[in-house]
């Protein structure tokens, strides 16, 4: 599993013949992503990379049937072509533009609220889930299939990250940037929720920044809901208050926003915020570790699970008829909650 | 961006909110014309981008034109914590009755705009939400509605029981939504609105900032800019289409993205150096975008030594190497650089480098760390 997209989104790329939306394009072909068509107004019935190209959102997705789009149009249209996803029935949007005022974004998440549709972004890099899709644009090679869910406010700094955790050998099960202005379709929570629903994901990593009180607000949710361990990362220690540090939302306004706000709060709840980047990996590490040992009895057994786990998938979709398979997998799933369940109340 | 008072009061009165009649001087004798033309005592009012100015000795009452010429003269080129006063304001001076607070600002946990007023106003509203929040009323307004009038006629009910006074302040309240929307606002706020003995209601001061990302299609806006009081090397990054913010310390840096400059600047103080700057050169790579953060950075007298961290994602190591070789022989500069590259063509730009013999680490506690001690030496 992974979050919010795998092998099964058919996307489409809107402005796919502009710079960046065509370079990504083919990136993301290269690694598999299955784009299914492209938009832009006034090239429809032409091609790019043997993709149609249609003039409407609504054309492409009668015509492909696509769920998702990423947008790489210029920031003049980009409220405008959330809108229009959303309004052809796009179940994820992945907005990539960065720009776009703050007060448009509010008319259009206001807008977005009650589909059913959710926005990544904007000012964004995107999502990944390694080894299955990637409809965003960052480096795809740094990234690994494995274990760790990965969410951040930010875009290079999210690959430093994801760099240093694939080194000491932690792979992702999804890594995704929310978007570095004050207001973005999904946040914190929404991912935290996610992940710790997801089977695939043991861990989960939260890089933060200054402005707004997301993390605050995350770090409530953790404590309340979120069994699997969290590491955290807040950049902007030493920004100044009043300056907005190139993202859009990253400023400290009238006293909040500050990052010692933000450790403090997520400290609070016991999830250690590293200092530097290369910490992460190891504080997420010993985390597992602990999650692990406080799972003590059932240990070994887990280790052992995960792999049958494994297994058991493999054969349930080559034979996903049978019936007692199914059941066997739904057994060792149902095991691995009263594990999980377990460990929390340990705690 | 922020403007200055006498702007936002521009922009407020565009949308029909009333303020005192006036006009902005950066002389004496423009003040006292000023004053004649208004033919009534007078405010001259210091405009600079702080608050406390009334405090600071920034705002002075004139009875006389005379008098506005004299007042003007003491507070032009007056130093307001740092700020140098270029211009004033003069303005009706107007009897008060009353003082309250109408400000409008982006709640950003709820994603809508929140009109805030209280009766509680001339002073600071930081200062009453700590101190008295409960005389602080909000209401979320829909922006895809806009603020209605029943809206903002309850919320001027929180400021008077006089039914003619709500009436003009619930008009103002709406209008103020109005002017915030229009005009691509962070923040619209004034404070006080008074009422004054014969019954109206005004708008005595204002403060208007406009979010940056909406200043593309506001050049009326963008020419209110005050370049004086802006910082020069920021305003000649944004030109350049870089993002930048000057700081104290001695360690210059050039980074990719502004999560990884943030953090960069983060560890440098980690590490127990300072940096001198937050830089982004953003996603693309153009080596042009490299030759003028160099060159803005150089510019800082302060600057002992220059880390670049460049994670290639988007942004080509080898573009940025490219413009690093450029900017060394064009600025020759005099203090060591020091470099990360990892990712996209890192082999191609190690390569470029040897060329004006720079070599790269590819980790960014070995660069921050290595800044920091060439600092130290160069210093």
């Amino acid at each position: 599993m992974s979050i919010f997209a795998d092998k099964k989104n058919k996307v489409i790329v809107q402005g796919i013949t502009g710079r960046d939306g065509s370079f990504h394009t083919r990136q993301m072909m290269e690694y598999g992503t299955k784009i299914v068509g492209g938009v832009t107004p006034g090239k429809g019935g032409q091609k790019f990379e043997g993709v149609p190209i249609f003039n409407t959102v609504a054309d492409a997705v009668a015509a492909t049937r696509a769920n998702t789009s990423i947008i790489y149009v210029p920031v003049a249209f980009a409220a405008d072509a959330i809108m229009e996803a959303a309004a052809a029935g796009i179940k994820l949007i992945v907005c990539i533009t960065e720009g776009i005022p703050a007060n448009d974004m509010v008319k259009v998440y206001n807008y977005l609220k009650g589909k059913e549709v959710r926005l990544i972004g904007p000012n964004c890099p995107g999502i990944i889930s390694p080894g299955k899709t990637k409809i965003g644009i960052m480096p795809a090679p740094i990234h690994k299939k494995g274990k760790i869910g990965l969410v951040s406010r930010s875009g290079t700094l999210t690959y430093e990250i994801v760099y240093n955790l694939t080194l000491a050998g932690l792979g992702q099960s999804t890594c995704l940037g929310i978007g570095g202005d004050p207001v973005i379709g999904t946040n914190f929570i929404d991912c935290l929720e996610a992940f710790n629903e997801d089977k695939e994901t043991e861990g989960i990593v939260m890089i933060g920044e200054i402005g707004g009180t997301d993390e605050e607000e995350a770090a409530k949710y953790i404590k309340k809901y979120v069994k699997k361990p969290v590491v955290a990362f807040i950049a902007g220690r030493t920004a100044p208050p009043g300056k907005r540090m190139g993202h859009a939302g990253a400023i400290i306004s009238g006293g909040s926003g500050t990052a010692a706000d933000k450790i403090k709060a997520l400290n609070k709840v016991g999830i250690p915020v590293a200092e530097i980047p290369s910490d992460i990996p190891v504080l997420m590490k010993e985390k597992l570790e602990k999650a692990g040992k406080k799972a003590a009895p059932k240990k070994k057994a887990a280790g052992r699970k995960s792999t049958k786990k494994k297994g058991a998938k493999t054969t349930a979709k080559k034979a996903a008829k049978s019936p007692v398979k199914k059941k066997a997998a739904a057994k060792t799933k149902a095991a691995g909650k009263t594990a999980k369940k377990r460990s929390s109340k340990k705690k | 961006m922020k403007i200055h008072e006498y702007q936002a009061k521009e922009l407020f009165e565009a949308q029909g909110i009333p303020v005192p009649s006036g006009d902005v001087a950066t002389t004496p004798e423009q003040a006292r014309d000023i004053a004649e033309k208004v033919g009534k005592a007078v405010m001259v009012k210091a405009q600079v981008h702080v608050g406390g100015r009334g405090k600071a000795g920034g705002v002075k009452y004139c009875a006389t034109p005379e008098d506005a010429y004299d007042k003007a003269s003491q507070i032009l080129g007056m130093d307001i914590k740092g700020l140098t006063v270029k211009k004033v304001l003069v303005t009706e001076a107007v009897e008060i009755e009353t003082e309250s607070y109408v400000g409008i600002i982006l709640d950003r946990a709820e994603k809508k705009p929140v009109m805030m007023v209280s009766p509680a106003g001339g002073i600071d509203i930081e200062e009453v939400a700590r101190k008295t929040p409960e005389k602080i009323f909000k209401h979320h307004i829909d922006p895809i509605l806009g603020m209605q009038m029943h809206e903002a006629r309850n919320l001027a009910y929180r400021l008077y029981d006089d039914p003619k006074l709500v009436n003009q302040a619930a008009k103002i309240i709406q209008k103020v939504y109005e002017t915030y929307m229009a005009n691509d606002s962070s923040l619209a706020e004034i404070n006080p609105l008074i009422t004054t003995p014969d019954g109206r209601v005004l708008a005595i001061d204002a403060k208007i900032n406009i979010d940056d990302n909406g200043l593309e299609r506001h050049p009326e806006i963008e020419a209110m800019r005050d370049l004086e009081a802006e910082d020069a090397s920021e305003m000649e990054a944004k030109k350049a289409g870089l993002s930048f913010v000057k700081l104290e310390g001695n360690i210059g840096c050039i980074v990719n993205g502004a999560g990884l400059a943030m953090a960069t600047m983060d560890l440098v103080k980690h590490f127990g150096g300072e940096p001198a700057n937050f830089l982004d050169i953003g996603g693309s790579s153009n080596p042009e975008k490299v030759l003028n953060a160099m060159r803005i950075i150089l510019r800082d007298s302060n600057v002992k030594a220059i880390l670049f961290n460049i994670f290639g994602g988007i942004t080509r190591c080898d573009d940025v190497a490219n413009g690093i070789v450029s900017a060394v022989r064009e600025l020759n500069p005099q203090v060591p650089i020091v470099i990360r590259l990892t990712g996209t063509n890192e082999t191609e730009a190690r390569k470029i480098l040897e060329a004006v013999k720079l070599t790269a680490v590819s980790s960014m506690e070995d660069v921050v760390k290595t800044a920091i001690d060439k600092a130290g030496i160069a210093a």
